[in-house]
């Protein structure tokens, strides 16, 4: 069980290219981590702070087109805002796209496999209407710049973002002793999602030492962050309990109120022993296999105590392990990753998806994922995407992925590979027999390349 | 290389294999079903507010507790008794309640306490045991396991998304709308023998195959099978997602099946309960009404549906408009085989002293119990096999008398 530069690529990367070469060590693939991040620039995805004018103008135009309605203005007010919908719209397909296009175009794989992998343990979404458009800029303002630094940066990071306060309700959380509490007559009060979710999924993982007294203590303490449409990141005093709250037997708050108190118990959270084994059981799940070994998973935790949550160790810890390299492919790629690894092994030309209109990546490639059993930016709850291959891979989305992966290839490549070429170039020493025979067998160019990429050897890894 | 040569040669070998020894092209078979009754159980993932959607107006403590939530003939909601009123996005349903073919449990739970996780919560509910991690697969598949004459179209997962309950060793089909996988015969025979080394692959296929020949959800009316023969982008029809899943559990339900189970999602209403369980509502009566007009007033007659939740939430709103997690929660019966027109359950009351941790519902009854009795009545499943199979650890107690 050793590196090697084809595995590495598919497991640990976005899957093989014709075009562009595999790493040769581990090392490489840290070193190209460490350093710049290329593909951000090279398909950019708006930030959310820059998103956030646009997001108050529309709102401010809603306002008014509601007070007009029945007037004669109103037919104006409906026109900008529709066309600003439909902008919005277009925005939120070149963001999936450019996810895409990262994938397929990367030297650095391991990077926008680390960006989901984050992505889906802090899983935010925009609930209403407006912040819908922000899951993408979420993802790279507060999870992208921090995937190598310390697992305390990026849980700040996440947990303070204007769209989890907003999806994890913290936003309206006010402490009931708190002045915002006796300003008016409005009933307002304590909401402990955000503060749940933190303990259970995001640090100390479900079976974890904590009480529904550490949830309440921990919800009251968050009261205070808060976040609007106009500035984004707010902490407001008013909202936040007055006094000291103790969690995990530690006191934090106190009078007045700060964020750094806040910021104090993430730093704990996000050290803690129990956060370390449930960060590192995920990551093990989620590169190598769905019932891993307890050894990977004690090495990568070691590591991630050892050095306070330092995630470019906990990752080499992950890939200097020799059971990280079992050589038989395991994990089913979610459709995600599915399309995005096929968009790799077509090479499909970045201005071919760039030129694609929007109705028609969401035809080609985001409603097809949909059948598969994704609908992307849409998981059922804060848990994000499950992990199992049998979650996956159901006599439904199997027929799906089969249904695309012979459709979908000639419509973004203006000519088909070479099929037993293809099942080399995309497969390398995972091409077995009865997939070089399909590609060599089948009746139309589209069925053999239909196959190739329906087989269990590119829909693992 | 990271295969072997034997390993390769293992696959090769497939490559060999005749046409007629292909599962893939064994002709379904149609047995009589092993009962004649029908249960759909649907899963409603998030924690559906009991109180909100049986509002108990009645109760001295629930005007106090509930504000902006208020429910109760006088704000909107449909009385059901003189104590219990109806959420009022759920009117719809209202002919049914007086027809006696819907109907209410209150106050039940699973044995979930404390953690108040949806994840867990939905795992536990879904296992049908005491605690998590006791059994390896879901009730309602091991009440299949445990019936003779089960075949693969006895029971149905509808939909994307897991439903864990039927996961198990019982054979049972998983199929939606819009999935029909149309294949060439030299395309089929490919594909089958690329899979046959991937176990997991390969059966999946064979399902897929099979099922898109039994007809359903892709199959036209009119009679004219051509534009079945050419395969399509995968892309959803129009119409309601819901409202598809309930015509095809109603379609085969029709048929051979004896068992469906889906899910209604979006339950989780921290905030703006209001319209979320608009929202919500409005789905389940979608998909009850279609189920009753989709099997037809025969089948409907023997049919019960189980709504069932992972928990309750606080009985007091919050400070956003909405719910936070709770315990008790409330399971909503319907069908021509239940005894609706009626509130089931005990009724622990709503003073602070009556709540669980002094915030939620305190559950009186086993949600598993109510589904114990359902089985029972409906399919005919021993109460041993109930007690320490189907639901280890459950006491069933007496017969709650959900069933005519």
């Amino acid at each position: 069980m050793a590196f090697t530069p084809e595995l590495a690529e598919i497991r640990f990367g976005c899957g093989l290219s014709p075009i562009l070469p595999a790493k040769n060590s581990a090392e490489e693939i840290l070193q190209h981590l460490a350093g710049p991040d290329h593909m951000a620039v090279a398909h950019p995805i708006d930030s959310s702070d820059s998103l956030l004018p646009y997001l108050s103008e529309l709102n401010a135009l809603r306002r008014k087109r509601r007070k007009a309605q029945g007037t004669d203005a109103y037919e104006a007010l409906n026109k900008t805002y529709k066309a600003m919908r439909k902008y919005e719209r277009a925005t939120w397909t070149r963001w999936f796209s450019q996810v895409i296009l990262r994938h397929s175009q990367t030297n650095d794989g391991f990077r926008e496999r680390l960006a989901l992998f984050w992505a889906d343990h802090f899983t935010a979404l925009g609930k209403g209407g407006l912040r819908r458009q922000m899951n993408a800029p979420y993802v790279e303002t507060a999870i992208r710049p921090h995937l190598t630094g310390r697992f305390a940066e990026l849980l700040i990071s996440a947990v303070t973002h204007p769209l989890m306060l907003s999806y994890l309700d913290q936003n309206r959380s006010v402490g009931p002793g708190s002045r915002a509490a006796h300003r008016t007559r409005k009933p307002k009060g304590l909401n402990e999602n955000l503060a749940r979710e933190v303990l259970e999924l995001h640090t100390l993982g479900v079976d974890g030492p904590y009480s529904q007294q550490d949830v309440r203590q921990l919800a009251e303490l968050f009261t205070g962050l808060s976040s609007n449409l106009k500035k984004g990141f707010l902490f407001r005093p008013d909202m936040a309990e007055p006094g000291y709250e103790t969690i995990l037997g530690k006191q934090y708050g106190g009078d007045p109120a700060r964020l750094t108190q806040i910021y104090a118990v993430l730093q704990d959270l996000a050290v803690h022993p129990a956060t370390a084994d449930h960060v590192a059981r995920k990551l093990v799940v989620h590169f190598v296999e769905d019932t891993p070994d307890p050894e990977l998973v004690d090495h990568v935790a070691a590591r991630f105590r050892d050095t306070g949550g330092d995630l470019g160790q906990v990752y080499a810890a992950l890939l200097e392990h020799p059971a990280a390299w079992v050589p038989e492919l395991r994990n089913v790629k979610p459709p995600l990753d599915f399309v995005a690894s096929a968009c790799r092994a077509l090479a499909v030309y970045p201005e071919k998806l760039q030129g694609t209109s929007p109705q028609n990546v969401v035809r080609k490639l985001i409603k097809p994922m949909t059948m598969m059993g994704q609908k992307w930016e849409h998981p059922l709850g804060p848990d994000g995407w499950p992990e199992e291959d049998d979650a996956w891979i159901t006599p439904q989305s199997l027929a799906a992925r089969i249904r695309w992966a012979m459709l979908a290839p000639q419509r973004l490549v203006d000519r088909l590979p070479i099929p037993e070429t293809f099942a080399m170039t995309s497969l390398g020493p995972f091409a077995t027999g009865p997939v070089l025979f399909a590609a060599g067998a089948a009746e139309t160019h589209s069925e053999a390349i239909g196959l190739v990429l329906s087989s269990p050897a590119f829909q693992r890894r | 290389m990271t295969l072997t040569r034997r390993h390769f040669l293992t696959r090769s070998a497939a490559i060999g294999c005749s046409a007629a020894a292909s599962p893939l092209l064994t002709p379904v078979s149609f047995a009589a079903a092993p009962w004649d009754t029908r249960l759909v159980v649907i899963i409603l993932r998030g924690g559906l507010d009991a109180l909100d959607m049986v509002q108990p107006y009645g109760d001295p403590d629930y005007a106090g507790l509930r504000v902006k939530l208020a429910g109760g003939p006088l704000k909107g909601g449909l009385d059901l008794d003189g104590f219990f009123s109806l959420h009022s996005e759920l009117s719809r349903l209202m002919p049914l309640w007086r027809a006696g073919e819907l109907g209410f449990v209150h106050a039940v739970s699973t044995p979930y306490r404390n953690r108040r996780s949806h994840f867990d919560g939905q795992d536990l509910l879904e296992a049908g045991s005491m605690g998590i991690g006791q059994v390896p697969d879901g009730w309602l598949n091991r009440m299949l396991q445990h019936m003779g004459g089960v075949e693969n179209r006895t029971a149905f997962a509808i939909g994307q998304g897991e439903m864990k309950l039927l996961h198990g060793g019982a054979p049972v089909s998983e199929w939606g709308p819009d999935a029909a996988l149309i294949l060439s015969p030299q395309a089929q025979l490919l594909a089958e023998q690329m899979m046959q080394g991937d176990p997991l692959f390969h059966s999946a296929l064979a399902e897929a195959l099979t099922l898109s020949q039994g007809g359903g959800a892709q199959q036209d009316p009119e009679g004219d099978d051509s534009s079945m023969m050419e395969m399509t982008m995968p892309v959803p029809s129009r119409g309601k997602a819901h409202q598809k899943i309930a015509e095809y559990a109603a379609e085969r339900l029709r048929n051979e099946t004896r068992v469906a189970a889906f899910s209604i999602n979006g339950w989780d209403t921290h905030s703006r309960q209001v319209a979320g369980l608009k929202a919500g509502f409005g789905r389940l009566s979608d998909c009850i009404l279609t189920l009753r007009d989709g099997v037809g007033p025969t089948v409907w007659n023997k049919t019960a549906v189980l709504a069932m939740t992972e928990f309750g939430r606080t009985v007091r709103e919050n400070g956003t408009g909405g719910t936070d997690h709770g315990t008790g929660g409330a399971m909503l019966l319907a069908g021509g085989a239940i005894r609706g027109g009626k509130v089931h359950g005990r009724w622990p009351g709503l003073a602070e002293a009556d709540l669980f941790d002094r915030r939620d519902l305190m559950p009186t009854a086993d949600v598993r119990g109510q589904a114990a009795w359902v089985l029972q009545g409906l399919i005919g499943v021993g109460r041993e096999t109930l007690e320490q199979v189907v639901f280890p650890g459950l006491e069933m107690g007496e017969d709650p008398g959900l069933l005519l």
